[in-house]
């Protein structure tokens, strides 16, 4: 899969957009911040500790409300749930072989877009192609945030609301092309789509967060489809990286 | 008064957890077929699910969001580079809400 640096490289490639994408919404989570209180410096350690938009926004929001701390730890849990499903499928993109540090690393940079792009990767995941994206997102989403407090609003609506649809083109970038191939996985996306509209705009869910809606339909969704359109066993993952 | 130092250790720790936890103690190939299935589905559902309808509560006017959608939908489907999605995207959003 050519030489370490090549891998890198390629993955700073594709994390610089991500990265841009980052600073621009955790800028915006930067106001949230400023709001529950926090410094500039301690909104930034948030960021580079937590990389999670939505996290980070419950977490400032009940800080501001002036939550106890175990309620923050359940709605970090809550909202960040997704990443577990996230983490079991990126362990079946690895080699089994893969050594612990590389999984303690990849783990503590697991978004919706670096697991995007690293799922994309052909074969078995090279860690270091998720190193190189993680080189740019992590300082892009913490120096957002800094500024984000520090500087406050000086960005025009206009220009933040253009920026802010940048993650969900990404999320676009990465789920057209498969769905493009195989037809199953047309389907699902479109059945997302309906389902999740569906779930966001019904009255009787509008007490449930996002986050748990998010993890009950990927749920749903997902394991129904694999009953009904279980996939072949590929030999994908015996690839060693 | 609660300290801050302490609500960012603790998001951060419960944060780490469910990131780390699946990733170090599932060491082998799942070799169950469905659950290969539902995890071979899970990123594109959750993807999926979190593009829409969250992209049209992102931008100041729905009608741009959806745009921005179609307008991305299209260039991913034609296998336009992850960066020339995003920014078209965003370009959409602008170009729309500045003539409107």
């Amino acid at each position: 899969m050519g030489s370490r640096r090549t891998v890198l490289l390629r993955g700073a490639r594709d994390g610089a957009p991500i990265a841009v994408g980052y600073f621009v919404v955790a800028f915006t989570l930067g106001f949230a911040a400023k709001n529950a209180g926090f410094s500039p410096v301690q909104a930034m350690v948030e960021s580079l500790l937590n990389n999670a938009s939505a996290g980070e926004y419950a977490v400032f929001s009940l800080v501001a409300a002036g939550a106890e701390y175990w309620e923050v730890a359940v709605m970090t849990l809550v909202a960040n749930a997704r990443y577990l499903l996230m983490s079991c499928a990126l362990s079946q993109k690895l080699s089994p072989k893969t050594p612990l540090f590389h999984r303690l690393l990849l783990a503590f940079d697991l978004t919706d877009e670096l697991f995007g792009i690293s799922i994309a990767y052909p074969g078995a995941l090279d860690p270091f192609y998720t190193y190189g994206a993680m080189a740019l997102a992590i300082p892009g989403w913490g120096l957002g945030t800094f500024l984000g407090v520090a500087v406050g609003n000086v960005l025009p609506l206009r220009l933040v609301s253009a920026l802010s649809v940048g993650l969900y083109g990404m999320f676009l970038a990465i789920i057209m092309p498969p769905a493009k191939q195989d037809r199953v996985v047309l389907i699902l996306v479109l059945l997302s789509f309906a389902l999740s509209f569906f779930a966001s705009r019904a009255p009787f869910l509008s007490g449930i967060s996002p986050g748990i809606k998010t993890i009950c339909l990927t749920v749903i969704i997902s394991f129904g489809a694999a009953i009904v359109k279980p996939r072949e066993i590929s030999c994908q993952m015996s690839v060693d990286g | 008064m609660k300290n801050i130092w302490i609500y960012i250790l603790i998001s951060a720790l419960v944060s780490y957890l469910i990131r780390v936890t699946p990733l170090v103690l599932i060491r082998r190939e799942i070799t169950n077929r469905t659950l290969r299935s539902f995890l071979y589905y899970v990123p594109y559902v959750t993807l999926s699910v979190m593009t829409f309808p969250a992209i049209m509560d992102a931008t100041s006017s729905p009608a741009a969001g959806l745009l921005a959608l179609l307008a991305g939908a299209i260039l991913a489907w034609k296998g336009k580079s992850l960066f020339l999605v995003a920014v078209s995207c965003c370009a959409v959003v602008f170009l729309f809400e500045l003539f409107l």
